[in-house]
C-alpha cells in the first residue's frame, strides 16, 4: 500500500521555500492543495523562489503535474521563481513541454451570456432565415419536379424503385397494426356514447367516415414521418458528412434531382396506396368491435359502412395522403441536405425532420379541413 | 518555360467565412500539365481553396480564371460546363455508399456520354484497372479498405477523361507504401494523359516527389508567402515559415 501524499513546507532561507513531497501523488487520491502555500506566501512575504525535495516521493502521475501547474500559475501571479531541480526528471520535462507553447489568449471560447433582447433578436432573425431556406427548398423541388415532367430530370430509376420498396411495401406491417388499432379505439370510444341511445349501429358510420376521410391519412403520415422522414434525413445527412453530395455537385448532377426527387416521388406514389390499405385495416378494426362486442351483424355492419362513406371522403383522404407524403419527403430531405458535418448533426437532422414533418402534417390537415368546410364537402 | 499555357489563374482572391477572413491576396497560376501543390499547415484553408476552385464555395473577393473564362463571374451553367471537365478526388473518397464501385464510376458516364451499357462496362473496367482495382467492380465502398476507396475515388474522378484532376489530401491516412504508389500513379497519369493535377497536401514526401509547382499558404500571415517549384522553394526561399515547413522544422541556415 502506497503511502499517503504529504507535503511539508519549510523555510529554507529568508527568500526561499522548500516543499518536501512524500508518498504517492496520483490522481484520485487525496492530494494536498496549493492553498497552504498561498497562505504561507501571504503570511511571510519576501519569498522569491520555491524549491522541491522529492526524495521521499513514492510515485506520481498527472496528479502531481496538475498540482505543479496550479503552483506555477500561483507563482506567476506572485512573481516567484520555481526551481524545478528537485523534481523527478520526467515531471520536469513534462512541465517544460506544457509551457513550451504559450497559451493562445484568443483561442479560448468566450462563455459570456447574451442579453435577453439579443437572444430574442437572434432567434427572430434565424426564424426568417430558416423560413427563407424552406421556401427556397420548396421552390427548387418544384423546379426539379417541372424538369421531371418534361422528362429532363436525371436520377437513377433503380434508386426510385428501391426507395418505393422501402417506404411502401416494408411499411405495411406497422401501418396495418396502427390503423387496425385506431379503428378499434374509435369504435370503442363511439360505442360507449352511442349505446346510451341504442344507436350502436352508427359505429360503422363513425369508423368508416373518420378513417377514410382523415385518420388513415394522418396515422400513415405520422408513421411515415417517423419511419421514412427520419431515414431520409439520416441518409442525406450522412452523405453530406461523407462529401458524397459535394461529389454529386462537382459532377454537375443536381442533388435536388438525383436525391430529393426520387424520394419525393416514391412517397407521393406510395402514400395513397398505404392510405387505402390503412382504410381497410381501420374499418376491419371497427368491424371487430361492432360484430364482437356490440352484436351488430357482419352484413349489417358492411352495408352501413358502404352507405355512410362517400366517394368524396375517399378522395379527400387520398389527397391528404399525397400531401402528407410530399411533406414528409421534403422535410426529411431538407433537414438532411442542410445537415452539418458531424455525427451529432446527423442525429439532429433526423430528429428535426420528424418534428417538422409532424408539424407540417398537422398544419396542412387544418388547412384542408377548413377548405373542405368552406366548399361544403 | 515561357511557352507554358495557363490553365487556372487565381487573382487577388480572398477566402472568408462570414466576417472571418481566412486568406487574402492570393494570386497564382496553374499551368497545363502541372502537378500543382496547395500546401500549408493545418487549418490554413487548403481545402477551402480547393472548394473555391471546384465551385463549391464562393470566394469573398477576387477572380478564378479557367483559361480566359472568369469562373465565379459566369452563370451557373457555364460553371457546370467548366467543372464537368474536371475530376475531383475527395479526402475520404466520397464514393456514393449505396452504389458498387462499378456504378460509382459508371454514373458520370451514363449522365454525360451517349454510350451503350456494354461500352460503359468496358470503360469502367479500364478505369478501375488503371487504379489497380480490377475485379472489384461489384464491391460496395464499405467493403474495401481506405486506400482502395481513395483509388476508386480517383477512378471515378477520371471517368470522363478530365483535363484537370483535383486531389484533396490523397495520401492522408495511408501507409507509406500505399502513399508512394498513389504518388507514382498520379505521376504516371500526368505523363500519359497530360492531365493538369491540383493536389492539396502537407505530406512532404509527396510534395517533393510529384510537385513541379506550388503555392504556400501561411496561416499566421493569412496570405500566400511563396509559389513555385517546391524543390526550388526549399533551396531558395528565405521565408523562415516556408523553410521550416519544407524541412520539418529545421532552422533556416544563416
Amino acid at each position: 500500500m502506497a503511502a499517503v501524499a504529504e507535503m511539508t513546507v519549510k523555510q529554507a532561507s529568508a527568500d526561499r521555500l522548500l516543499l518536501a513531497l512524500s508518498g504517492s501523488w496520483k490522481l484520485g487520491e487525496a492530494l494536498p492543495s496549493t492553498a497552504d502555500i498561498q497562505k504561507r506566501l501571504e503570511a511571510s512575504g519576501g519569498i522569491e523562489a520555491i524549491a522541491f525535495d522529492t526524495q521521499k516521493l513514492a510515485g506520481w502521475d498527472s496528479g502531481l503535474l496538475t498540482f505543479l501547474q496550479r503552483l506555477r500559475r500561483l507563482c506567476e501571479e506572485n512573481r516567484i521563481r520555481i526551481e524545478s531541480g528537485g523534481l523527478p526528471e520526467g515531471a520536469r520535462q513534462l512541465l517544460a513541454l506544457a509551457a513550451a507553447v504559450p497559451e493562445k489568449k484568443d483561442a479560448r471560447k468566450p462563455h459570456e451570456r447574451q442579453p435577453f433582447l439579443a437572444v430574442v433578436g437572434n432567434e427572430t432573425a434565424d426564424f426568417f432565415v430558416s423560413t427563407g431556406k424552406l421556401l427556397t427548398f420548396i421552390g427548387e423541388a418544384t423546379l426539379a419536379f417541372g424538369r421531371l415532367l418534361r422528362g429532363r430530370a436525371s436520377f437513377r430509376r433503380t434508386d426510385l424503385y428501391l426507395i418505393m420498396e422501402s417506404c411502401g411495401g416494408q411499411a405495411l406491417p406497422i401501418v396495418a397494426l396502427i390503423s387496425f388499432l385506431v379503428g378499434l379505439i374509435l369504435a370503442f370510444m363511439g360505442a360507449i356514447q352511442l349505446l346510451l341511445f341504442g344507436a350502436q349501429i352508427y359505429v360503422a358510420d363513425l369508423v368508416g367516415i373518420a378513417m377514410v376521410r382523415l385518420m388513415a391519412a394522418i396515422m400513415t403520415g405520422v408513421v411515415m414521418a417517423g419511419r421514412t422522414g427520419g431515414a431520409f434525413a439520416a441518409q442525406l445527412g450522412t452523405m453530406q458528412v461523407n462529401q458524397e453530395i459535394d461529389a454529386l455537385k462537382t459532377l454537375g448532377l443536381s442533388p435536388m434531382e438525383f436525391l430529393v426527387l426520387p424520394r419525393m416521388l416514391a412517397l407521393a406514389l406510395m402514400m395513397p396506396l398505404l392510405c387505402l390499405y390503412a382504410n381497410v385495416m381501420g374499418m376491419l378494426g371497427g368491424l371487430v368491435v361492432g360484430v364482437g362486442v356490440l352484436d351488430i351483424g357482419f352484413v349489417q355492419y358492411y352495408q352501413r359502412t358502404v352507405a355512410a362513406v362517400r366517394l368524396w371522403d375517399l378522395g379527400i383522404g387520398i389527397f391528404s395522403g399525397i400531401v402528407f407524403g410530399v411533406i414528409v419527403a421534403l422535410t426529411g430531405c431538407m433537414r438532411g441536405m442542410e445537415c452539418g458535418r458531424s455525427a451529432s448533426a446527423v442525429g439532429e437532422a433526423a430528429t428535426s425532420a420528424v418534428v417538422t414533418a409532424i408539424v407540417g402534417i398537422t398544419v396542412s390537415t387544418a388547412v384542408i379541413t377548413v377548405i373542405c368546410n368552406l366548399l361544403g364537402i | 518555360m515561357t511557352d507554358r499555357q495557363a490553365h487556372i489563374t487565381v487573382e487577388n482572391l480572398t477566402m472568408a467565412y462570414g466576417d472571418f477572413v481566412l486568406m487574402r491576396d492570393l494570386s497564382y497560376t496553374v499551368y497545363r500539365g502541372d502537378i500543382f501543390i496547395i500546401m500549408g499547415g493545418s487549418g490554413c484553408g487548403k481545402s477551402t481553396m480547393m472548394s473555391i476552385l471546384i465551385g463549391l464555395k464562393k470566394p469573398a473577393t477576387g477572380r478564378v480564371l479557367y483559361g480566359e473564362v472568369d469562373f465565379w463571374g459566369s452563370p451557373p451553367e457555364t460553371r457546370d460546363r467548366i467543372i464537368r471537365r474536371a475530376g475531383v478526388m475527395y479526402q475520404s473518397g466520397a464514393l456514393w455508399s449505396s452504389m458498387t464501385l462499378a456504378e460509382n464510376v459508371a454514373l458520370p458516364l451514363e449522365t454525360y456520354k451517349n454510350l451503350t451499357a456494354a461500352e460503359i462496362k468496358e470503360v469502367v473496367e479500364l478505369k478501375l484497372a488503371l487504379v489497380g482495382l480490377a475485379g472489384f467492380e461489384e464491391f460496395y465502398p464499405s467493403e474495401i479498405s481506405g486506400g482502395m476507396q481513395k483509388r476508386a475515388g480517383i477512378a471515378r474522378a477520371m471517368a470522363l477523361d478530365p483535363e484537370i484532376l483535383f486531389f484533396d489530401e490523397p495520401s492522408a491516412g495511408l501507409d507509406p507504401v500505399s502513399a508512394r504508389r498513389l504518388d507514382d500513379m498520379i505521376l504516371e497519369l500526368r505523363d500519359s494523359l497530360g492531365t493538369t493535377m491540383v493536389v492539396v497536401t502537407h505530406e512532404l514526401a509527396s510534395i517533393f516527389a510529384i510537385g513541379n509547382n506550388s503555392v504556400f499558404l501561411d496561416v499566421s500571415k493569412r496570405t500566400m508567402t511563396a509559389t513555385g517549384d517546391p524543390k526550388q522553394l526549399l533551396a531558395e526561399s528565405r521565408d523562415p515559415v516556408v523553410h521550416e515547413f519544407l524541412t520539418r522544422g529545421e532552422a533556416l541556415p544563416q
